[in-house]
């Protein structure tokens, strides 16, 4: 009886305690919440850290489709960047009173390929969209995803859309898909090159068909500042950062076009 | 109004909740009857293998699963060499999560049954001549009966209610994984608020009779 007393007292002391240790962290040095596009996670989690270390300031990131977090932010979450993957997600977020216009910039402009992590199958024509013999073909929905937009519009364009769509796997986002190919659980899919180049600018495994850029509407990729972090001076600070030299080598490294 | 992929969605969800719940019955009663019985020390860790959906997040299962099932991982491999192909993607695949993940919801009704009915209703039999299989299905199975329709109702509900597995290794391909939860998330992702709604309050409803009947007849069950 004691005993069982005792731990009872112990799981509820435990249970507090966890409590209080979350509480601590939002009374800390400025902390900039940042939603982030998927195609974007490993170059924004380097220009973070490297902000961090000059600046003192965390960047809280956040990485999902574009279309997902502006539903978000319109519910009310208290994202104060946003990182996106377009223009007409900030576009709409002017619009809807929830970002701050003037802010805004393109900060890269993003590439798509096909890519299998098998070398052999994507040829340097794509030829393969036309006469592979593959199962499934990974794609990030059009609807929620431009990389998936924009390889709709390829397919399309070259006229074997009708074919492939029964192969079509459908990912919720461009990290999904880089997932089901890098796993072989789809021989091919279109993914952006930042997802699989490596730090030589190269892609280090499997085969890849850099997609012509006439092929595709251009992947430009804007930063804006939200209306909950308009008045932090860390989340600005974050917003610029992304034109500095060192944000813009980071960027260019994983083989991104910068605009002019 | 739903349109025809919604339909197409609903049908195939209830085609798989209806495959799940013949193939757990199948694989969880003697599972359940194993672990009702045995007195071996591997009670313990099979108990704790079935019940693990239970704990762990669709994440894990269904990141596993995508590497394990792929043509480089082990299940696979085997599946390939056999010439079945690999499992991602496929409603045969999203059959064979279901069942991993479902698992507890069948085994452990089952398995209470069995345990509540006791050593002696089997020894009787035996005393009388039954050969043990034959026992099994005129003596135990008939008493475990209630224990059966909780299991089947719980298996074939949670199934219906699968998302993030599915998600995961389905692809999202119509007709074949693309399942109502899927398909839910998919409107409310895109923003297509009315059609979300007639399915996510389809399942809301449905949710709540299938639970309302399994509650309504455990106090039947008291009674009596």
């Amino acid at each position: 009886m004691f005993q069982e007393r005792r731990s009872v007292v112990a799981l509820y002391g435990m249970l507090v305690g966890a409590m209080l240790l979350g509480i601590p962290q939002s009374t800390r040095a400025a902390e900039i919440q940042v939603a982030v596009a998927a195609n974007f996670t490993a170059p924004m989690q380097k220009i973070a850290a490297e902000f961090e270390a000059e600046t003192g300031h965390k960047a809280v990131l956040a990485f999902g489709t574009v279309g997902k977090f502006y539903s978000q932010m319109k519910a009310g979450a208290p994202f104060e960047v946003l990182v996106s993957s377009d223009r007409e997600t900030p576009d709409a977020l002017v619009r809807d009173g929830l970002a701050i216009g003037e802010t805004r910039f393109t900060y890269a402009i993003g590439k798509l390929t096909l890519w299998s992590a098998t070398p052999g199958v994507v040829d340097d024509k794509g030829e393969v969209l036309r006469t592979g013999s593959y199962r499934h073909l990974a794609l990030a929905n059009p609807k929620l995803a431009v990389y998936g937009a924009a390889g709709q519009v390829v397919m399309k364009k070259l006229g074997v859309w009708e074919a492939i769509e029964p192969k079509l796997v459908t990912a919720e986002n461009i990290s999904q898909a880089y997932q089901f190919v890098a796993s072989g659980n789809a021989e091919l899919g279109f993914v952006a090159f930042s997802q699989i180049v490596g730090p030589d600018g190269k892609v280090a495994n499997g085969s890849t068909w850099m997609v012509p850029a006439d092929l595709y509407p251009q992947l430009a990729q804007d930063v804006i500042l939200l209306a909950p972090g308009k008045d932090s001076a860390a989340a600005k600070d974050l917003v610029d950062h992304l034109r500095s030299d060192k944000a813009r080598a980071i960027i260019r490294s994983y083989g991104y076009d910068l605009p002019n | 109004m739903p349109n025809a992929e919604d339909l197409q969605a609903v049908l195939l969800t209830l085609r798989l909740a209806a495959t799940v719940t013949v193939l757990l019955l199948l694989i969880g009663t003697p599972i359940a009857w194993w672990l009702a019985r045995t007195r071996s020390w591997l009670k313990g860790p099979v108990g704790a293998l079935v019940s693990l959906p239970l704990v762990l997040p669709p994440t894990v299962i269904g990141f596993y699963m995508l590497l394990a099932m792929g043509p480089w991982g082990p299940i696979g491999r085997l599946f390939n060499t056999l010439g079945w192909g690999t499992l991602p993607f496929t409603f045969t695949g999203i059959v064979v999560a279901s069942v991993f993940y479902s698992m507890p919801f069948v085994v452990q009704p089952i398995q209470n049954a069995f345990e509540a009915m006791g050593d002696r209703p089997m020894e009787v039999a035996a005393t009388l001549g039954a050969p043990p299989l034959a026992a099994f299905f005129t003596v135990a199975v008939p008493l475990a009966r209630s224990g059966f329709v909780t299991a089947a109702i719980l298996g074939f509900a949670h199934t219906i209610g699968e998302f993030g597995v599915v998600l995961m290794i389905g692809g999202n391909i119509p007709g074949k994984t693309r399942l109502i939860s899927v398909q839910i998330y998919d409107h409310v992702e895109a923003m297509e608020y009315g059609r979300a709604h007639w399915l996510a309050a389809g399942m809301l409803i449905f949710s709540f009779l299938v639970l309302l009947a399994l509650y309504s007849r455990r106090k039947d069950r008291i009674d009596v």
